[in-house]
C-alpha cells in the first residue's frame, strides 16, 4: 500500500520523476489533445503548420533577400531563411503555448492534483507535430535545390534535444511565472517577435562583429540554426556556436526544473 | 498496523483576502497612483502566493484541525459555506500545501471536486473519458479494461464518437461521473458532485456511493449540504465552523450541531401588550427549531380574555417558505370546558407525527371570537423552523419540492 504524507514543503526540490512516469498516460492524452484541438473546425487544419513558415519565409525572401540583399552564406535566401524557421517556429511556438499552458488549464488544476510538469510538457510535445509537418515544406526545397545533407545530419537528434531542453527549459520558467503574473503573457508576444533579430535567422552569423560573437552565441538557438544549416549543406559542424548555446540551454532547463517545482505549490492558490 | 487510513493532524491553511486599494482624494495624488501602480501591483502579485504571519490580509480557512478515519468508513464533513470544507478537500487531496500541520494516508487516493475535469469540448466522448480518466489517476490500461462499462452507465452510449461540444450539460455531467465511479481507489474523496444533474441521475450518484462504502468497505470522504445524503450515508460527521472543527462524532449530533450553527430567526412570538395573542411558541423534535420528520411538534398559544371574549375561537396556519399555506389548525372552543374568568387562556396544539415535507416553515396565527365574529388579532411569519428527513425513513424520494405533505396511507393488495 502505498502511503501519503501530506505537508508543508519549504524551499527548492527535485522532480518527483517515479511520480511522472507513472502519469505519462495522461501525458499522452494532453499531447493529443493539444494537437487535436488546435485544428479542429478548421479547413485546412494541419495545412496551417506549413503555411505559416513558408509565408514568413516568402516575406522574408523578398525583403531581405531581395530588397536589403542581405548576405546568405551563398545558398539560395529561401533556402537559407527556411533552415533556421523551421527550428526557430518550433522555438517561439512552444514558447507561448506553455507559458500559457497553466493559466489555460487553470480549471484542471484547482480541481484535481497531477503533476504539473505535465502540462508544459505536453505543450511542448503537441507542437512536436507541426515541427514534423514543416519538414515536408524543407524537404521540398532540398529537392528543388538539389541539395543533399551531409554525414552531419548524425548530429541532428543532439540538436534536437537542444532544442528541446531549450524550449522546455523557459517554457516551465515562464509557465510558472505566469499564474501569477499575467504580464508574462503580454510580453511574450512581442518579445518572440524581437528575440527573432537575436538570432541569424534573416541574416548570417558573419555578420556578427567578432568581438560579440562569444556573448551572441550564448543564445541557445544561435547553435541550433547553425547547426543545422550545416547539416543540410553539409558543412563542417559549428560547434563553437553550439556548445555555449548547450550548456546555456541545459542551465535553463535545470534552473526550469526546479523553479517550476518551487512555485508548483502556490499554483492553485494563485491561479 | 492499526486501521487508521487517514490522519490529519493540527492541519492550517492561511489565506490571502484582497485589502482595500487606497483611494486618491486629489488629482495629483491619482496621478502619482497611477504612476506608482505597477510597483503597487507588482508587490500585490507578489504578495499572493505568501502567507505570513503579521498583515492585515490574512484569513485562516483551516485552523487545526485534526481528526483520524478508520479504514472502510464513510466520513461525512459538512459546514456552511466558507467554513472550510473546500480547503480541507483541496488540501486532502494534494491539490493546495497546508500551511501547517500534516496528513498521513495509506492508500491510493482520488478526489472528485468536480465531475468531467479536463473535458475538452472538440473531443469526443470517448476520447475525454480517456482524459478525464487519465487526470483522474487511472492508466490508459485500465481504462481499456472498463471503456464498456464506463459507456454503459453513462447512457450516452449513441454520442460516444460524437464530440462533447454537442453534448447537453447533463449527458457531459453524467459521461464524467461514469468514468468517476470506475476509478478504484482505497480513499475516494467527494466534494457535493451530487448538485448536478438531475434527480435521476442524483439517485444513480447516491445509489454507487452506498455501493462503494457498504459493499466494497472503501474509505469515503464525503462533503455535503444535503443533510439526507449525509444520514443516509454516513455514521460519523465532523462539522467545521469558520476553519475549526467544532464537532467529530455520531453523524445524528453532527447534523443537529450542523443546523443549530445556522441563526435561527424568530424564535417564540410574544406581544408587548396584553391583548389579543399574548404569546406563541412552539416545541419541534430537536434543538434550534429543527423538526425532524414524523415526529412530535406542538404550538403553545397563549390569548387574552380581556376584550370580554364569548367564544374564543384560535387557530393557526403552517406556511411554506413560498408563503403557500400547507395547513390549517383549529382550535374549537365547543369541544373545551373553558373556565372563562380569567384573564388569559393557555392552549396547546399537539401534533404527534409531523410529516410535513423537508423545508423551511412558519406559523400565522389567528384569534377571533366566534360569538361577535370580530376578528381580534392576527400575527404571520413567526416561530419559523425547518423540517429534515434525518436517516431513510421509508424508501422515500426526497426530491426537493416533489410534495409539502406526506401522508402515510394502508396499503393494500386485492
Amino acid at each position: 500500500m502505498n502511503k501519503t504524507i501530506i505537508e508543508s514543503s519549504k524551499g527548492w526540490k527535485v522532480v518527483d520523476f517515479k511520480e511522472l512516469w507513472r502519469y505519462k498516460d495522461l501525458l499522452y492524452f494532453l499531447t493529443v489533445r493539444g494537437i487535436k484541438a488546435r485544428y479542429s473546425q478548421s479547413v485546412l487544419g494541419v495545412g496551417w503548420a506549413i503555411i505559416q513558415p513558408l509565408f514568413t519565409t516568402l516575406v522574408f525572401t523578398v525583403v531581405f533577400g531581395g530588397l536589403a540583399k542581405v548576405e546568405s552564406d551563398g545558398m539560395p535566401y529561401i533556402l537559407f531563411s527556411y533552415l533556421a524557421l523551421w527550428p526557430w517556429n518550433y522555438f517561439s511556438g512552444t514558447l507561448s503555448e506553455s507559458a500559457n499552458s497553466l493559466v489555460a488549464n487553470a480549471g484542471m488544476i484547482t480541481k484535481v492534483y497531477f503533476p504539473r510538469l505535465i502540462l508544459p510538457l505536453a505543450a511542448i510535445f503537441s507542437k512536436l507535430l507541426d515541427f514534423i509537418i514543416s519538414f515536408a515544406v524543407l524537404l521540398v526545397l532540398l529537392i528543388y535545390f538539389q541539395v543533399l545533407p551531409g554525414w552531419q545530419v548524425i548530429f541532428f537528434p543532439i540538436l534536437l534535444i537542444q532544442l528541446l531542453a531549450c524550449s522546455l527549459g523557459i517554457g516551465m520558467i515562464l509557465s510558472a511565472m505566469a499564474v501569477q503574473y499575467r504580464d508574462v503573457k503580454y510580453a511574450l508576444g512581442f518579445i518572440v517577435q524581437l528575440l527573432l533579430y537575436g538570432a541569424p535567422v534573416v541574416y548570417s552569423t558573419t555578420a556578427v562583429p567578432e568581438q560579440y560573437q562569444f556573448l551572441y552565441s550564448l543564445n541557445p538557438m544561435v547553435g541550433v540554426i547553425e547547426g543545422i544549416r550545416a547539416m543540410f549543406l553539409s558543412r563542417p559542424m559549428p560547434w563553437e556556436w553550439i556548445l555555449p548555446g548547450a550548456i546555456i540551454a541545459t542551465l535553463f532547463f535545470v534552473f526550469g526544473l526546479f523553479y517550476f517545482r518551487k512555485m508548483e505549490r502556490v499554483f492553485a492558490d494563485v491561479a | 498496523m492499526s486501521d487508521t487510513i487517514i490522519k490529519v493532524e493540527n492541519l492550517s491553511k492561511r489565506y490571502r483576502i484582497g485589502l482595500q486599494e487606497k483611494k486618491a482624494d486629489t488629482f495629483v495624488q491619482q496621478l502619482w497612483n497611477n504612476l506608482k501602480a505597477p510597483v503597487e501591483n507588482f508587490k500585490r502579485i507578489k504578495s499572493l502566493g505568501k502567507f505570513e504571519e503579521g498583515s492585515g490580509s490574512i484569513h485562516w480557512a483551516l485552523k487545526d484541525v485534526s481528526f483520524e478515519v478508520k479504514q472502510g468508513e464513510v466520513l461525512g464533513i459538512i459546514g456552511k459555506n466558507g467554513a472550510g470544507k473546500s480547503t480541507l478537500l483541496k488540501i486532502l487531496s494534494k491539490i493546495t500545501e497546508p500551511t501547517s500541520g500534516r496528513i498521513e494516508m495509506n492508500g491510493r487516493v482520488a478526489a472528485l471536486l468536480e465531475v468531467g475535469t479536463g473535458f475538452h469540448p472538440e473531443l469526443t466522448g470517448r476520447e475525454n473519458i480517456y482524459m478525464n480518466g487519465t487526470i483522474l489517476g487511472m492508466t490508459k490500461k485500465e481504462i481499456d479494461q472498463k471503456l464498456d462499462e464506463i459507456i454503459n452507465f453513462s447512457g450516452v452510449e449513441k454520442y460516444i464518437d460524437t464530440p462533447v461540444k454537442f453534448y447537453s450539460s447533463g449527458m457531459r455531467v453524467r459521461l464524467g461521473f461514469s468514468v468517476a465511479a470506475h476509478l478504484e481507489p482505497e480513499i475516494l474523496i467527494i466534494d457535493e458532485v451530487l448538485a448536478v444533474g438531475d434527480y435521476e441521475f442524483q439517485q444513480k450518484c447516491l445509489g454507487k456511493m452506498e455501493e462503494v462504502s457498504k459493499k466494497e468497505g472503501r474509505t469515503v470522504l464525503f462533503v455535503s449540504h444535503n443533510i439526507q445524503a449525509i444520514t443516509t450515508l454516513t455514521r460519523s460527521t465532523i462539522v467545521l465552523k469558520s476553519g475549526q472543527m467544532v464537532f467529530n462524532g455520531g453523524t445524528e449530533k453532527g447534523v443537529t450541531t450542523y443546523l443549530g450553527l445556522e441563526k435561527t430567526r424568530s424564535l417564540d412570538y410574544r406581544s408587548n401588550i396584553s391583548k389579543g395573542i399574548v404569546s406563541v411558541s412552539i416545541n419541534t423534535s430537536e434543538p434550534n427549531n429543527i423538526q425532524r420528520f414524523n415526529e412530535k411538534f406542538s404550538v403553545e398559544i397563549t390569548i387574552s380574555l380581556i376584550q370580554n371574549v364569548k367564544i374564543p375561537s384560535v387557530s393557526y396556519q403552517v406556511f411554506d417558505e413560498y408563503e403557500n399555506s400547507i395547513f390549517h389548525e383549529l382550535f374549537l372552543a365547543s369541544e373545551h370546558e373553558l373556565d372563562l374568568s380569567t384573564s388569559q387562556l393557555k392552549i396547546v396544539s399537539e401534533i404527534k407525527n409531523l410529516r410535513l415535507y423537508p423545508g423551511e416553515y412558519y406559523l400565522k396565527v389567528h384569534y377571533a371570537d366566534k360569538f361577535t365574529k370580530i376578528k381580534l388579532d392576527t400575527v404571520g411569519e413567526i416561530c419559523h423552523f425547518k423540517v429534515e428527513v434525518m436517516g431513510e425513513l421509508r424508501d422515500y424520494y426526497w426530491q426537493p419540492g416533489a410534495a409539502k405533505y406526506v401522508e402515510y396511507g394502508n396499503w393494500r393488495i386485492v
